[in-house]
């Protein structure tokens, strides 16, 4: 069950990184778990009070609040040093945001990092190789912050440059308002339990940073086509999980090599496809738009 | 259900307080840094005053910082 919301979460975050939009990995997990249980363990498996409590109501209200955040910050930052040099300025946030940068990792590390480490103590418990209260053993963690450096290591560009470019262009002070409120809203919202996505807090804060500088035009097509992906993620990816899980219920171990072997090969491909076009270091800054040459894999996420 | 707007206002007022609070001490300091290398500049030499407004700022920044690391790792509790 938990291998069939581990495939509709993954499958999903392929997909839309390929597009080059910043999806919730959070939610797409969230979601391919609530598939799962649902299909296996029945309706009432479920908890929505509680997803929705704990899920639905951060999820809106997050980027809200570091957008506002953000255009607060970014409005008086530009306010206070309008008069100085642009030169001396821009310098001084530019290397501002080499704190504010380092301070959103451990940030985002708290939230996302836990809900990794999370999921495989599960699976190793429901397998039993762990007691039921143990908690994540050490190479767990290791492991989980290794895979979560190497993905953003790897792939991450493609989100940089619809975060960067893509929304608005960024500038050094936004930047360092931008990051300073995903990061004082991630941890605030840790303290409280809240399962946020901090991928959404991020693009809240930068919309919020874009607004605040005055004549920075915000491309409202990709924050609408980001809202869109993030209304889908969750009911995708529950999609997905749930008919891996049908077919894991009623297919056995086959149905289990089956699914694999789809989850494989869909992914290949997508990580194929993102090879016709890829983002690097030195054209991440050049185009606000992230391409896809080949027809776009359209439904493939719910396909599989 | 049951939702709890108390932890929710209190998230957001935090939020939003201490981003805006540390973004416009860091700006301050920023025009203070600014300051000085202008006087440096134009050969009057030093700005003692911006000079001061920019190590002070930036230490309030520092200290924002080493208490937002002090939340994060559950060995300083």
């Amino acid at each position: 069950m938990i291998f069939a919301g581990l495939v509709g979460a993954i499958l999903w975050n392929l997909l839309t990184w390929l597009l080059g939009l910043p999806s919730s990995s959070s939610h797409a997990l969230f979601g391919g778990l609530i598939g799962a249980v649902w299909v296996g363990a029945g309706e009432q498996g479920v908890h929505f009070d509680k997803a929705a409590e704990k899920i639905l109501i951060p999820a809106v209200a997050s980027p809200i609040v570091a957008g506002v955040a953000a255009l607060l910050a970014t409005y008086l930052a530009y306010r206070i040093t309008a008069r100085a040099r642009e030169k001396s300025v821009t310098r001084g946030f530019r290397l501002g945001q080499i704190a504010s940068a380092s301070l959103v990792s451990p940030a985002h590390g708290t939230n996302d990092a836990q809900k990794t480490m999370g999921v495989i103590t599960l699976t190793l418990i429901s397998a039993g190789a762990l007691g039921h209260d143990a908690g994540p053993p050490v190479w767990v963690i290791a492991s989980a912050g290794l895979a979560i450096g190497l993905g953003t290591y790897l792939g991450g560009r493609r989100i940089i440059r619809t975060m960067g470019k893509g929304l608005t262009d960024i500038r050094s002070p936004q930047g360092f308002a931008a990051e300073a409120a995903s990061t004082t809203v991630i941890l605030a919202s840790a303290h409280l339990g809240f399962a946020l996505s901090t991928t959404q807090v991020c693009s809240g804060g930068i919309l919020g940073a874009g607004l605040g500088r005055k004549l920075a035009e915000v491309r409202w097509g990709t924050a609408g086509r980001m809202a869109v992906a993030w209304l889908v993620t969750l009911p995708a990816a529950a999609l997905v999980g749930g008919v891996s899980a049908s077919v894991v219920k009623h297919g056995g171990t086959f149905g289990t090599v089956v699914i694999a072997l789809v989850a494989v090969a869909v992914a290949s491909f997508i990580v194929a496809a993102s090879r016709r076009n890829p983002v690097h270091a030195s054209n991440v800054n050049d185009h606000h738009e992230v391409t896809v040459r080949t027809a776009t894999p359209a439904g493939v996420g719910t396909a599989a | 259900m049951h939702l709890d707007w108390t932890a929710l206002g209190e998230v957001a007022a935090v939020s939003v307080g201490v981003t805006v609070a540390a973004v416009v001490v860091f700006a301050l300091g920023v025009l203070g840094l600014a300051r000085v290398e202008a006087a440096r500049d134009d050969a009057t030499g030093g700005d003692a005053l911006g000079f001061a407004q920019a190590t002070l700022c930036f230490l309030g920044c520092a200290a924002v910082v080493a208490y937002g690391i002090y939340l994060i790792v559950p060995q300083f509790h």
